[in-house]
């Protein structure tokens, strides 16, 4: 017990160290949103007309980013874990005198640590491209606090599929997220959807997310009809509370079970 | 002695393992005991389940039915303390593959927690015992297998373990490295280390192994030093090379007196078990003589492990 917190700083400096290791994994995965900043913001956007999106498309679209490149950090997680036990790493931390709970919270900040730095150098991507927050600092890190929430979440979600998935199946992941990205307000709104499926993204945890920073950053389009679209802040702060208080538990549970 | 003395000296105790993957009975009533400061050698054909005995004794997989005890800890009950003791180096070796050599081992002191000066010269002791210094800065990409499996090696020497369990240590390795691995094993048994390692390698546990355990189908089939196991199949053998392969029936016959012979056509090649050494040589000599079959080599020698290994898994 007494070693989680040291425990959990080595093994999160050995992740580090692989990103540092690793410039072309970083870049590329940096590179995918800036590329859907562009595509989006001037190739379908300038066709596009987003209700309740106002006249610059783009100070739509980068919350959207935001929340969607926290979203699809999962499959960071994911491939990580899978990695790890597929190579034997596990084991190895398994058989050892180390705190398990110390080789997760040395997972988690690892992940942080990479989805703040990806956060950051997006957030300077769409100041580039003509976003901008209108109500102030506080606000702006308020909101940037719900897109850290949403991945802090997304962790226990990863790991509990990491220990199922093999790293085939990992890497194969975000077909699925981006799809499940995709059908939220993240590029467009959802009353312009099918009904059933408007009703999906209305609910879906990002759409809290995006449509809260939209709110504090002070941005267009996150006013809508239904209850979910009124409280977007308290979805934002409910969904990853549930998200991390059912898969933390479960993916705890997981990893006992790998002695199955 | 009483009970519990009785059970102090022994390091390792299963009894009755049970283990299935899905309806296959990995391992059905394993039972060993391992006394303190000795090396056991598990022998066994693939999938005979020595790497399901290692995991389960190491805490790694949990065994459906019976009880084990390492270094007096049930490894069921109290894996936690379990690990604090043991040192385990698994089938495949678990490297980090980005990170160099000596990260990788300054890593793990870390996480045995030594502190980082001290971690960072273990590791350095370590790469230099294992032949790794020049390797040490390369990343375990570029490693070759054997090195790989030396620098996972290394890793369970960071803090000399109570029980060891090595699980095939020296599979892949030029047989220069392999002596200088036997090597370290050997100065932490002579330290007091139990360990228990597993080997295809008959010439290894004769090497190593104060005791040697052969498993088949989950079960250990036979259990006693290497002396004893070698004699249990019967005395000496004689191995008699002839010069036409043509002969190899009727030498065998002349042979037959002693015991069933074991022929080699390929190699013209006859081994049979005799008991009394100087006078079968002789004997078999002279009946060859006259019939005028031409021997190329002859020797007298003890069984090999090869052989009890083929015979008690047969
Ligand atoms: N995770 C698993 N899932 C399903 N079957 C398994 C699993 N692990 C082992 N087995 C099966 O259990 C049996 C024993 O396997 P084990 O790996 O213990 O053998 P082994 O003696 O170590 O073999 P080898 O010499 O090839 O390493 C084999 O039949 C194997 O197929
Ligand atoms: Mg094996």
């Amino acid at each position: 017990m007494t070693h989680v917190l040291s425990d959990g700083w080595v093994i999160a400096r050995a992740h580090l160290l692989h990103w540092v290791r690793n410039p072309a994994a970083i870049l590329s995965g940096l590179l995918y949103p800036i590329v859907m900043v562009l595509l989006f913001g001037y190739v379908f956007g300038s066709a596009m007309a987003v209700a309740g999106a106002g006249e610059n498309y783009r100070e739509y679209l980068m919350p959207g980013m935001f929340g969607q490149t926290m979203a699809v950090g999962i499959t960071t997680t994911l491939i990580v874990v899978t990695t790890q036990a597929s190579r034997g790493v596990t084991d190895r931390y398994r058989s050892m005198p180390v705190s398990q709970t110390g080789v997760v919270l040395g997972r988690a900040i690892a992940d942080m640590a990479g989805s703040t730095l990806e956060l950051t150098i997006l957030i300077a991507c769409g100041m580039a491209v003509g976003w901008s927050w209108h109500n102030g600092p506080l606000n702006a890190l308020a909101a940037m606090g719900l897109l850290l929430l949403l991945r802090f979440s997304l962790i226990w979600v990863g790991i509990f599929a990491g220990l199922k998935l093999t790293p085939e199946a990992a890497s194969a992941s975000w077909m699925i997220m981006l799809p499940l990205t995709m059908v939220a307000n993240t590029f467009v709104s959802p009353a312009q959807m099918p009904g059933w499926m408007g009703a999906l993204a209305e609910w879906n945890p990002l759409s809290a997310t995006v449509a809260a920073c939209r709110q504090l950053f002070g941005n267009p389009g996150f006013a809508g009809e239904s209850w979910a679209a009124q409280h977007a802040v308290l979805l934002a702060v409910a969904w990853p509370v549930a998200i991390t208080l059912v898969f933390l538990p479960l993916s705890a549970r997981a990893y006992r079970r790998l002695s199955r | 002695m009483s009970h519990s003395e009785a059970m102090n000296s022994y390091s390792i105790v299963a009894e009755g393992l049970t283990k299935r993957f899905g309806g296959a009975h990995a391992l059905d009533g394993f039972d060993l005991t391992v006394r303190e400061g000795t090396l056991c050698g598990l022998l066994g054909p693939n999938g005979a389940g020595k790497t399901t005995a290692v995991r389960i004794l190491a805490t790694l997989l949990r065994a459906d039915g019976g009880r084990a005890t390492v270094a007096g800890l049930d490894v069921a009950a109290q894996p936690a303390k379990v690990r604090q003791v043991i040192g385990l180096a698994s089938q495949e070796p678990a490297v980090d593959e980005i990170l160099t050599g000596r990260e990788n081992l300054v890593l793990w002191g870390r996480l045995y927690h030594l502190d980082a000066k001290r971690a960072a010269r273990r590791a350095d002791e370590l790469l230099e015992q294992f032949g790794l210094t020049e390797a040490a800065g390369k990343r375990i990409k570029h490693y070759s297998g054997g090195m790989r499996r030396r620098l996972d090696l290394a890793a369970t020497f960071i803090q000399a373990p109570r029980v060891l369990f090595l699980d095939e240590p020296t599979t892949g390795l030029d047989p220069r490295n392999r002596n200088e691995v036997w090597q370290a094993v050997r100065a932490l048994v002579t330290d007091g280390s139990t360990v228990l390692l597993t080997t295809q390698y008959l010439d290894e546990a004769d090497q190593l192994a104060d005791q040697i355990a052969v498993l088949r189908e989950g079960r250990v089939i036979a259990d006693d030093t290497p002396d004893r196991l070698k004699s249990s199949i019967g005395g000496d053998r004689l191995d008699l090379v002839l010069r036409d392969q043509r002969d190899l029936q009727e030498a065998g016959d002349v042979l037959a007196a002693f015991g069933p012979p074991v022929a080699d056509p390929d190699a013209r090649r006859l081994t049979a078990p005799v008991a009394d050494r100087m006078h079968a040589l002789g004997q078999v000599m002279r009946e060859l003589e006259a019939k005028g079959i031409e021997v190329e080599d002859v020797a007298l020698r003890r069984p090999t492990l090869d052989e009890v290994f083929l015979k008690v898994t047969a």
